[in-house]
């Protein structure tokens, strides 16, 4: 019955599905800060910590359930993926940086390292997206349509990013 | 449509056959869309009446046959194949056909005729993903003559009793055990004899991952699936992949005087 439900191969299907939200999570911790940048939306800024870590635990499942039910703890043919094939080097490397964020992802840490380097630590989202939305792009064997949305939508909230930093810059002082 | 005909016992293997719903559901036909499940949900774009096979090239009798003309001569027979799909999974199929072989014997190749090209229906009008560039339509592939007259290459032409469903590649498809999946095209309309290697769709597309031979070989790594190993649909663990999928006795002697990572 659960066959029906989950198709013909139900392990593919639970980790697509896991992959697809994760990357949408990060996609949606990214827009928070330019969509908060307008007043009435301000209050979505209290979300943003959430909304990462769920991100993280989307990673985490998805990975969990790729080692454990699609490769079933074969940890030779798991080296053989994460070396040979450029998508999964990608995705191990995001999972990888995801770890140090959600750990210092409370007020303790915050407080531990101080604002300024929390706050460069916490770059490294940048990156995570970039290798998130790369692993995306190079699983997918034709009809690039999905990823080009996601491509299409990291570009946008990146380049606001880059776009506001260079106006703050310029503001004579 | 109920279509019957008798097993063929040595030409068929005794594992449990995977279940109807999921030879018909998880497909990939990307001109009925790109997803598994597309091409059930698509199956209506495909127009297969009234339908005809163009044999051209390097033969004595080229020409434009209708469906019945081309099936009349040939006694139809069940097969139980393996398929792998170079994705990683693999099923177990009750196809009905006839041997490729007897078909081109009948339109007599010349000696020149060293490849066999064949394609799928070019209808982007309803075929809708044809409307977009996923792979350069139409859908192309090929075998070596040998190849094509190996005993175990079939013309399917129906599955589980039935006549093809138009998911399946409807009203008839190519059905190559030793190759990966997408060797076997579907709901052809063209069968080209020539003399040099023909080009094949996903060879074109990406040929570092795909080669035109495309033997299942689990030795061979490939830049996005590890072939070493498969899920049988149904089935939770997977399985060790077997090289020509189990059916070297058949076919390795094809191949003897070839570097397969090199011709993969």
């Amino acid at each position: 019955m659960w066959q029906g439900t989950l198709g013909a191969n139900p392990i593919e299907f639970i980790l697509r599905n896991l992959g697809d939200w994760t990357l949408y999570l990060l996609l949606m911790t990214l827009a928070v800060t330019p969509l908060s940048a307008w007043a009435p939306l301000a209050f979505l800024r209290r979300y943003r910590r959430m909304l990462g870590l769920y991100t993280f635990f989307y990673a985490l499942l998805h990975g969990l359930s790729y080692i454990g039910l699609d490769r079933f703890f074969d940890w030779e043919l798991l080296w053989l993926d994460v070396v040979d094939r450029k998508f999964m080097t990608a995705g191990m490397a995001a999972f990888l940086l995801l770890i140090p964020l959600a750990a210092t992802s409370n007020a303790a840490m915050i407080h531990q390292l101080g604002g300024a380097r929390w706050r460069r630590l916490h770059r490294l989202v940048y990156a995570i997206a970039i290798l998130g939305v790369a692993h995306f792009f190079w699983l997918t064997r034709a009809d690039f349509r999905e990823p080009q949305k996601m491509a299409a939508i990291l570009a946008f909230l990146l380049g606001w990013r880059l776009l506001d930093w260079m106006r703050k810059r310029h503001v004579p002082s | 449509k109920p279509l019957k005909a008798p097993r063929n016992a040595d030409f068929s293997t005794s594992e449990e056959l995977t279940k109807y719903d999921d030879v018909t559901g998880y497909c990939n036909f990307y001109e009925l869309g790109s997803g598994k499940r597309h091409p059930t949900a698509n199956a209506h774009w495909l127009k297969t009446e009234p339908w005809s096979v163009e044999i051209a090239g390097e033969v004595k009798q080229p020409g434009k046959l209708d469906l019945d003309q081309l099936l009349k001569p040939h006694d139809l027979q069940e097969r139980v194949y393996r398929l792998r799909c170079v994705e990683g999974w693999s099923m177990v199929i009750p196809w009905i056909g006839f041997p490729l072989a007897e078909l081109i014997k009948r339109v007599e190749p010349s000696s020149k005729a060293k490849f066999v090209a064949f394609e799928t229906l070019m209808d982007p009008i309803n075929l809708k993903g044809q409307q977009r560039p996923i792979l350069d339509w139409p859908y192309q592939e090929g075998l070596r003559m040998d190849e094509a007259m190996n005993p175990l290459t079939l013309i399917a032409v129906g599955l589980y009793g039935e006549v093809l469903p138009n998911q399946n590649g409807a009203p008839l498809r190519l059905v190559v055990p030793w190759k990966y999946g997408f060797k076997s095209i579907k709901s052809i309309v063209r069968i080209h004899f020539q003399e040099s290697q023909p080009r094949t769709s996903w060879n074109f597309h990406a040929p570092e991952e795909y080669g035109f031979y495309a033997n299942v070989n689990p030795q061979v790594r490939h830049p996005r699936w590890s072939q070493a190993t498969e899920r049988r649909i149904g089935e939770f663990r997977r399985r060790k992949t077997l090289v020509f999928n189990g059916y070297g006795e058949q076919v390795a002697h094809l191949y003897t005087d070839m570097d397969l990572s090199a011709n993969f």
